[in-house]
């Protein structure tokens, strides 16, 4: 016998490598899995992690004080109408400062305290509430409950986002003794050995560092820092409250990571605040001031109302120019165009519009509308008239896949019963690709809605704090303020600026929603 | 008196014009034609309705023609008449302070006249306010006119044979044709405007300086070399694409060879998802999340690489902004530029070819590779030359998370500037029209255009040509 | 009204001899000469039809023979293709239609047309009627307007079934009623000749008998002008007939004859299912 291949399918070597072939295979297929993975993992991060940000910002704090509107302060004479009092920051502040004076009096010793309490409320923080005295002045004489928000920072470490603190409860305190004003040594058999444990370790992970923290001692009302302690001791400067306190109660430890030299929150100010949530006065609160306040220098006292509102200015200017215009070219375009060379052109052109970086949209504005026709700077018109350029080839695409859906036995059925092509077009066949074109339009429009680059050119970046009122006023849109917080140093603002997105996507999503809706609704089988 | 016109509101009075002017002409010719029309006559070609928006179009097209000269020119006409009244002195401002002076008085014409202390400001808002009610008055008076010949020629027209539906007809043509053409318009206003602004800057900065010089200092107006700018620009673009071509392409293959309908239901929206997220979004997550943890591992390799020896100091720049943080989350999101159009070509190559494949013993994967992407290559290559153009292109993300400093580094991890971060930079805050710096914007903005002009220009052409020979 | 036809010169070229012209009206409409093409191709030959009042002409012939071009030819429905150019004479009432100085869209009201799929409007069934009326200005009032529905409507046999239901939208009838809507919206508009392209084809037997019964009561009112692919409906429905075969007008007359005795051998073949 001559050689004749073994039987194909015992053959060794075929098998060996069909085996190669298949584990190629597997592994192709992996990558595909993996890409997709990928992408959904990187959706997922981005959308969790701004989310978790903006829950943060979802609720803040605020303090309450119940002052005697005293109208020497709030309405002197030669400034008691009624505008003057809405405006009267500083004496509404001066109600404030004097009450926390007067629950912390020891903030009285040195300047540095003074205005430490001060900063725990924002001076334009009373605004709101010289608005409504000015609107109930029978009010003034009486006892009345002002609620402002805490300053930023301090919101911030009541959320946990300044520093890690580790908390741990001590042992009963048998013995409180004061050694010299405001020094106190307090006294428990073994009170304070799980601390003495929590240092240890502490001192293991980072070493020495450990020792520039903070750790803060609270039992009611009253808040101390530890100095030195062992296992049965510790002596305490009292920060604020009074020693007493610390009788025979089994106080709160608190160790902050970060040394307070690296805060934006002193021990002074985290214990008046401990004391103040103690007394009840702080209470957490849905953040409205997000939608109903404009835009502020200060994080707690801002709020997106402006932003929302010049959104929706330039959308309806957007909207009002790009949704008419395309659909007349697309009509023209896909019912009576020629074809010929113009056409070609304009078709072209169109295509290609579509593709064009945004940014260069925002150059043509800066260069036309502002530059050659003077049109107000950062006016939703502008915004408005640039947005619709940018919108019109996604609406003329969008309108023309629609028209060409519409199948042609309506046209041929209109012009055989006597009505002319126009009629035909105008009659029968928009009606019937109404929804295609209904649904391209809010596509387009929310497109419009996220975009940035273009608004930032015709100067829609400026600090607006009035609400616009109309298209030729100065306003801001809602992607624009993203940016321009995003910016902002202190880390208050990040928690705002991820509120103010879910805000801007939650437009989205109910746009986009209302397009499946509408699809689903009006899916037509021929 | 003539300044009292000058108060007249233009806009709403123009609006109410134009409709009384339309409605007007549209009830006289529907009348006239209602006299010889009826239900019984056959001889007449249009219904009176269409006589009436014959006569209608006639009065009102003109009147509007003469409103939008107005509402386009008729500011800059009436600033153009005053300026040149001007004694000399004002003659010699430079431009922009002419423009500043000029701008106020209109806001205190515009509030009711001046009533301050300064006898110039005072006299030459007066005058502003005559001029303007002069143009306002001969606006309305020639809008009117105009109206009035168009409406005198129509009437005599209405007649039975008259054909006034075509007419009609005709006439919405030409206005349906005239918003096709605003897509020609746009993309003049967009070069005009690009190179009238360009060549002022080449004028003053040669354009080879501009395109090869490797120092850019705008904002000091020192230096114009963009060099840096388009390696920032090629750097991260490179980097999302890096990331995007793999990973959508591989998507895509899996989505129409692997995945079950049902996976292919959910997943495909999903990464439609990431292509409508605002790019602000993305910018906010690459500028909080992404690049300071990619500074961190930065960090932590420049101290690991120290203290194994295998460097004397630290390696990489580790910027709180970086390249690699922008070129990271752009890539994410150009995922489903490349995705969706390559997972489209794919589908439509047809059974046949992959039929013949197994046929001959090959397994899925050796068909993909070798067959089906061959044949789907130009259309996969479209896909990646729009999504390289949309990665380009792309402002926020880079303004957010890049970096402002112009430079050619090739470590990813230091901060890179692009030419859309410095366009932007350049237009917003305080602007000086005329600056070199300012023009600088557009040159960029120029180039900008050109080349993803060029890109989107043979992935059309490619789209084209795959579908036709497909279809 | 009855005038014989003088220009028989014209009509023995398809085969019509003097004592066959007797017994015709004066034709409602005369096609002289008319030549179709698209591009460079052509489609039709030189084809000279007189198409009788009050009676239904029937053309047949195998696919792609071009008898619906022909018939788009009637109503210049051929004129919303870019590329068809017809040539020829198309005398309608002393005026040639096919002039381009005719508007076409006038012409379509007075020829009618029905499509081989029914194609109603995405309307409800009065206004797929009332649309047509509508725009020529046939109704000064609503209670016109109903009348000229319920006439239409009951000439199209569709009344009874529909009386009740008229804001239905009009595909939500069956594919029998919805021809006969479609009929029913070509009658509104009082047309005078009605061209109706295979409006069988679609059907089932039973729909398509009712159909024809239609265009037999039809016919006493209308010019019809009826292509189709079947010859038993032609003979069944159609006074005269006339043959097409790859563009030209191969015999025309009375359908009897055309069918027992046809002159032509082509016209023979396709009769006995030779070809087609």
């Amino acid at each position: 016998m001559t050689d004749v291949a073994p039987a194909p399918f015992r053959n060794e070597k075929a098998l060996r490598r069909l085996k190669k072939r298949r584990a190629a295979d597997a592994r192709f297929r992996l990558y595909g899995l993996s890409a997709i993975a990928f992408a959904l993992l990187a959706l997922s991060v981005l959308v969790a992690s701004i989310g978790f940000q903006a829950i943060s910002a979802a609720t803040y704090h605020k303090v309450r004080f119940d002052v005697v509107l005293d109208p020497a302060v709030i309405a002197p004479t030669g400034k008691d109408t009624s505008a003057d009092i809405s405006r009267n920051v500083d004496g509404f502040y001066a109600l404030i400062r004097s009450n926390l004076q007067a629950t912390f009096p020891e903030a009285a010793e040195d300047r540095m305290a003074t205005r430490q309490l001060g900063d725990l409320v924002t001076r334009l923080a009373v605004l709101p509430a010289a608005k409504w005295v000015s609107e109930n002045p029978s009010q003034i004489g009486q006892t009345a409950t002002i609620k402002v928000p805490l300053s930023d920072d301090l919101d911030l470490y009541l959320k946990g986002a300044v520093s890690k603190e580790f908390r741990l409860r001590l042992g009963d305190i048998s013995a409180v003794t004061e050694a010299a004003p405001r020094q106190v040594r307090l006294t428990g058999d073994g009170a304070f050995k799980a601390l003495q444990s929590l240092i240890a370790v502490q001192r293991q992970d980072v070493g020495d560092a450990v020792d520039a923290r903070s750790i803060l001692i609270s039992a009611g009302s009253t808040t101390g820092r530890i100095m030195r302690l062992d296992a049965d001791a510790a002596e305490v400067t009292l920060l604020t409250g009074s020693a007493s306190d610390f009788s025979n109660v089994r106080p709160m430890a608190r160790m902050i990571a970060l040394p307070e030299t690296e805060r934006n929150v002193s021990d002074l100010q985290i214990a008046w605040t401990l004391a103040l949530k103690d007394k009840g006065h702080i209470s957490r609160v849905p953040h409205t001031s997000l939608l109903t306040h404009t835009d502020s220098t200060y994080p707690e006292l801002a709020g997106a109302l402006a932003a929302i509102v010049g959104s929706l200015l330039t959308m309806m200017v957007t909207a009002f120019i790009a949704i008419p215009i395309g659909i007349f070219a697309s009509v023209y375009l896909e019912e009576f165009a020629p074809r010929n060379r113009l056409t070609e052109i304009i078709e072209v052109n169109i295509n290609n519009l579509a593709a064009v970086p945004s940014i260069v949209f925002g150059l043509l504005g800066a260069a036309v509308f502002l530059g050659f026709f003077g049109l107000p700077r950062s006016a939703p018109l502008v915004g408005g008239l640039v947005l619709a350029l940018l919108t019109l080839p996604t609406i003329i695409i969008a309108s023309r896949a629609a028209l060409k859906s519409v199948p042609p036995s309506i046209r041929a059925a209109a012009l055989a019963v006597g009505a002319s092509k126009m009629q035909s077009v105008f009659h029968h066949v928009l009606p019937v690709a109404g929804p295609g074109i209904f649904t391209g339009a809010i596509l387009g429009m929310a497109r419009a809605l996220g975009e940035t680059a273009p608004l930032l050119l015709i100067g829609m970046v400026a600090f607006v704090a009035d609400v616009p009122a109309g298209p030729t006023d100065e306003a801001t849109a809602l992607p624009v303020l993203v940016y321009s917080w995003s910016t902002n140093a202190e880390r208050a603002w990040e928690p705002m600026t991820a509120a103010v997105i879910v805000i801007l996507l939650m437009f989205l999503v109910t746009m986009n929603g209302i397009v499946v809706l509408l699809r689903r609704r009006f899916e037509r089988r021929w | 008196m003539v300044q009292q016109l000058g108060h007249l509101p233009m806009g709403w009075l123009m609006l109410a014009l134009l409709a009384m002017l339309a409605s007007g002409g549209f009830f006289v010719g529907r009348v006239l034609a209602e006299r010889f029309s009826g239900p019984g006559s056959a001889r007449v070609h249009s219904r009176p309705n269409y006589h009436g928006y014959y006569v209608a179009m006639w009065t009102f097209v003109p009147a509007m023609v003469v409103a939008l000269g107005y509402g386009l020119f008729g500011d800059g006409l009436v600033r153009y008449m005053l300026s040149s009244e001007l004694p000399a002195n004002f003659q010699d401002m430079p431009r922009v302070e002419l423009d500043v002076y000029l701008n106020a008085i209109a806001r205190a014409a515009f509030h009711q006249g001046y009533s301050g202390a300064d006898r110039v400001f005072s006299a030459i808002t007066n005058r502003f306010l005559e001029l303007q009610g002069l143009i306002k008055a001969s606006t309305i008076v020639l809008a009117l006119v105009c109206a009035a010949t168009g409406f005198l020629l129509a009437r005599r027209r209405v007649a039975p044979g008259f054909r006034a539906r075509n007419r009609v007809e005709g006439g919405i043509e030409i206005f349906l044709f005239l918003c096709a053409a605003i897509a020609i318009a746009t993309t003049i206003g967009i070069v005009a405007s690009l190179l009238y602004e360009s060549l002022r800057f080449f004028a003053e900065i040669p354009i080879w300086e501009f395109l090869f010089g490797t120092r850019w200092n705008a904002q000091t107006s020192a230096e114009f070399g963009a060099l840096p700018l388009f390696f920032g620009t090629f750097m991260i673009a490179l980097i999302a694409m890096l990331i995007a071509a793999p990973v959508g392409l591989f998507a895509a293959i899996y989505l129409s060879e692997y995945a079950g309908p049902k996976v292919r239901a959910w997943v495909k929206p999903i990464l439609e998802i990431l292509a409508g997220i605002p790019t602000v979004v993305y910018g906010f997550f690459a500028l909080l999340v992404v690049a300071p943890a990619i500074r961190s591992v930065a960090i932590w390799i420049n101290t690991t690489l120290i203290s194994t020896g295998l460097a004397s100091e630290p390696l990489l720049a580790a910027q709180p902004t970086s390249a690699l943080a922008a070129g990271l989350v752009m890539g994410i999101m150009v995922i489903p530029f490349v995705s969706s159009l390559s997972d489209d070509v794919i589908n439509a190559v047809p059974q046949t070819l992959r039929d013949a494949a197994y046929a001959m013993g090959a397994t899925k994967s050796e068909t993909v590779k070798h067959v089906v992407l061959p044949a789907a290559l130009p259309g996969i290559i479209a896909s990646l030359l729009l999504a390289v153009s949309r990665a380009i292109g792309e402002t926020m993300i880079v303004v957010m998370a890049a970096g402002q400093r112009a430079r050619i580094s090739a470590d990813p991890t230091a901060d890179l500037t692009t030419i859309t971060v410095q366009i932007v930079a350049l237009l917003t805050g305080e602007m000086e029209f005329d600056s070199p710096k300012t023009l600088s914007a557009f040159a960029l903005g120029l180039v900008l255009f050109v080349v993803t002009l060029f890109f989107n220009l043979i992935a059309l052409r490619v789209v084209q040509k795959y579908r036709e020979k497909y279809d | 009204m009855e005038t014989t036809m003088t220009e028989s010169r014209d009509v023995s070229a398809a085969g019509i001899t003097m004592d066959e012209t007797q017994g015709l009206t004066f034709p409602r409409i005369a096609c002289k000469n008319i030549d179709v093409f698209y591009g460079d191709k052509q489609a039709i030959f030189d084809i000279s039809l007189p198409i009788p009042d009050r009676s239904v002409t029937a053309l047949i012939g195998p696919s792609g023979c071009g008898k619906s071009t022909f018939l788009r030819c009637l109503n210049r429905m051929n004129d919303t293709i870019e590329s068809c150019k017809v040539t020829g004479e198309i005398i309608m009432d002393g005026e040639n239609i096919n002039d381009p100085d005719i508007d076409p869209v006038l012409l379509r009201s007075r020829v009618g047309m029905v499509f081989q799929k029914p194609n109603p409007f995405p309307k409800s069934i009065y206004d797929n009627i009332a649309y047509g009326p509508r725009i020529h200005g046939l109704a000064a009032s609503r209670e016109n307007l109903d009348a000229i529905v319920e006439k239409s409507l009951r000439r199209a046999g569709l009344w009874d079934e529909v009386k009740d239901r008229l804001t239905s939208p009009g595909n939500s009838l069956s594919g029998g009623q919805q021809q006969r809507l479609c009929i029913a919206r070509a009658i509104a508009v009082r047309p005078e000749v009605i061209l109706m392209d295979e409006p069988c084809s679609a059907l089932d037997p039973v729909a398509t008998a009712r159909i024809e019964e239609l265009i037999d009561e039809l016919r006493k009112r209308y010019c019809i002008v009826i292509v189709t692919h079947s010859m038993q409906q032609a003979a069944r429905v159609s006074q005269r007939t006339a043959f097409f075969h790859m563009g030209e007008l191969v015999e025309m007359g009375e359908t009897d004859q055309i069918f027992t005795n046809p002159r032509e051998r082509r016209t023979e073949d396709y009769i006995t299912g030779r070809f087609g």
